[in-house]
């Protein structure tokens, strides 16, 4: 082997695009990272405060794993019940409500299970289960999936069976199963509207405040792991439910829908 | 059908258009592969030397685990690097998880066995036409692999490609140890598989079709560089 690939190489070496003091790691969920906020918050933020936020767009529960291993710096993600458990696991210092979105069920456009004629989202699902019309999980126990969970456990339905397809992936993923096999899934509305392929899906229920998809910002604990970068984490947080996040946030728009609705408390 | 025409019409776009993310994103990606191979080859290619021209007792053994090893599925390999670089990891202290570092780390591990069972394949051969030869000239252990390695260098640069080949168009374990963070870890394998996600399937081919290409360049790049393949040289 001549020198020069290897001489090629080496030029184009391994640099490990070394982290400028301002940066940190955010874990956050494939809905908040599909809907586009993201795309509009974080230059804002870098502009506001300096800080460069890398986002890890997994699952909810992957997120919290994350921070648990602390490997990110702060999570955001919208599953309360595990929130609550990975706080109480000594893992983050608290929990901060940000702002809510909605989850949609998504379904066939013909509706074969009715949903449209139901009055709440319990008795839609219960509809779906009834007719054993073709379902979409994600099964990936991310924040969307346990909302799914919690439905039918609600409705008093035990999923299973040849109409419940668990994919085990993440919301784009699942929705383009629910596309191609022209099934139901529970998706949240700002995934839906910016998703590209909705072949012959639409919205088919919503509006239940059950529905309702609270964002929670949860920091890492800095006590557990020493190394994460609790002042950045802090200056974020004030960010974040500041007036100008408020701004951005309700006036974040798609096909002239509002996304998501500013609900932080001040301290 | 009409998919693919619309990848291929944005591929054109978007390399025409030099459009910045999309060289920041292949600039990584050759970045990481390229690395990748050369470390594995440093290692991979000597070890598939040593192996050809050494006998000893697990000989087979370790060669089958070599070639067994080139089936290394890299979701495992990816799980596995990131135990180890998770800051609850035993190399967690370093902080080298979600940079390009770690992706590079777990490519190498991915492709050197590739490297070392081609190499060795192609060594053993060789070999056997040296084998008298460089006996009878009293050579050491350390001259005959750089022997072998020099006068086997072709086709022991089809094991480092074949090794670059399976790194630039894999995404399994460099979305787990890397992250897919836009601007510091996105590569073009990771890019496809999050375009796919969103639905944007026209966006995911052409990225695709600019995956495939810069492949086939890197290929004809190292064998315009090493003068192959030219007329009256075999």
């Amino acid at each position: 082997m001549t020198l020069r690939p290897l001489v090629l190489a080496s030029l184009l070496a391994l640099g490990a695009g070394s982290a400028w003091a301002e940066d940190m790691k955010m874990a956050v969920t494939t809905s908040f990272a599909n809907s586009g906020l993201a795309e509009v918050l974080l230059p804002e933020i870098e502009k506001d405060t300096g800080i460069t936020v890398q986002l890890l767009v997994v699952g909810t529960g992957q997120a919290l794993a994350l921070g648990a291993a602390g490997d990110v710096d702060a999570v955001l993600v919208h599953s309360r019940a595990a929130e609550e458990k990975w706080l109480a696991e000594g893992n983050g210092t608290h929990r901060r409500e940000i702002m809510y979105n909605d989850f949609v069920i998504v379904g066939p456009a013909a509706d074969p299970a009715g949903t449209k004629a139901k009055a709440n989202a319990l008795d839609a699902f219960a509809a779906i289960a009834e007719a054993q019309a073709p379902f979409v999980s994600r099964g990936d126990d991310s924040g969307t999936h346990k909302m799914e969970l919690a439905l039918w456990k609600d409705a008093g339905v035990d999923p299973a069976g040849e109409w419940y397809r668990a994919v085990g992936q993440g919301m784009g993923a699942a929705l383009n199963t629910a596309a191609g096999m022209n099934a139901y899934i529970l998706a949240d509305r700002a995934s839906w509207l910016n998703f590209g392929n909705k072949a012959d899906l639409a919205i088919d229920f919503e509006g239940d405040p059950v529905l309702f998809n609270q964002y929670a910002y949860l920091p890492v604990n800095p006590e557990k792991h020493p190394h994460v970068k609790a002042d950045l984490v802090e200056k974020l947080e004030d960010w974040l439910v500041s007036d100008t996040a408020k701004g951005l946030i309700e006036g974040y728009k798609i096909a002239d829908q509002q996304l998501f609705v500013f609900n932080a408390q001040p301290k | 059908m009409n998919d693919i025409w619309q990848g291929l019409a944005q591929a054109l776009r978007l390399v025409l258009g030099l459009d910045a993310d999309l060289i920041e994103i292949s600039g990584l990606s050759l970045q990481v592969s390229l690395g990748a191979t050369l470390i594995a080859s440093v290692i991979g290619l000597p070890l598939g030397a040593w192996l050809a021209i050494n006998r000893f007792r697990a000989r087979r053994v370790v060669i089958a685990v070599l070639n067994a090893l080139m089936g290394l599925p890299p979701v495992v390999v990816g799980l596995f690097v990131y135990v180890l670089l998770s800051r609850s990891g035993p190399f967690g202290v370093l902080g080298l998880l979600f940079t390009p570092t770690a992706m590079v780390i777990a490519q190498v591990i991915i492709i050197t066995p590739i490297i070392a069972s081609i190499a060795h394949q192609a060594i053993r051969d060789l070999w056997a036409d040296y084998h008298d030869l460089l006996i009878s000239l009293n050579t050491s252990r350390a001259q005959r692999i750089r022997t072998l390695l020099w006068d086997g260098r072709r086709a022991l640069m089809t094991a480092s490609l074949a090794g670059f080949g399976r790194a630039i168009g894999e995404v399994g374990a460099i979305m787990i140890v890397g992250g897919n963070i836009d601007h510091v870890t996105r590569v073009l394998t990771t890019a496809i598989a999050l375009e796919t996600g969103k639905g944007e399937f026209g966006l995911a081919l052409a990225l695709g079709f600019v995956l495939i290409s810069l492949a086939v360049l890197v290929n004809l790049a190292v064998h315009f560089l090493s003068r192959t393949e030219r007329s009256g040289r075999w």
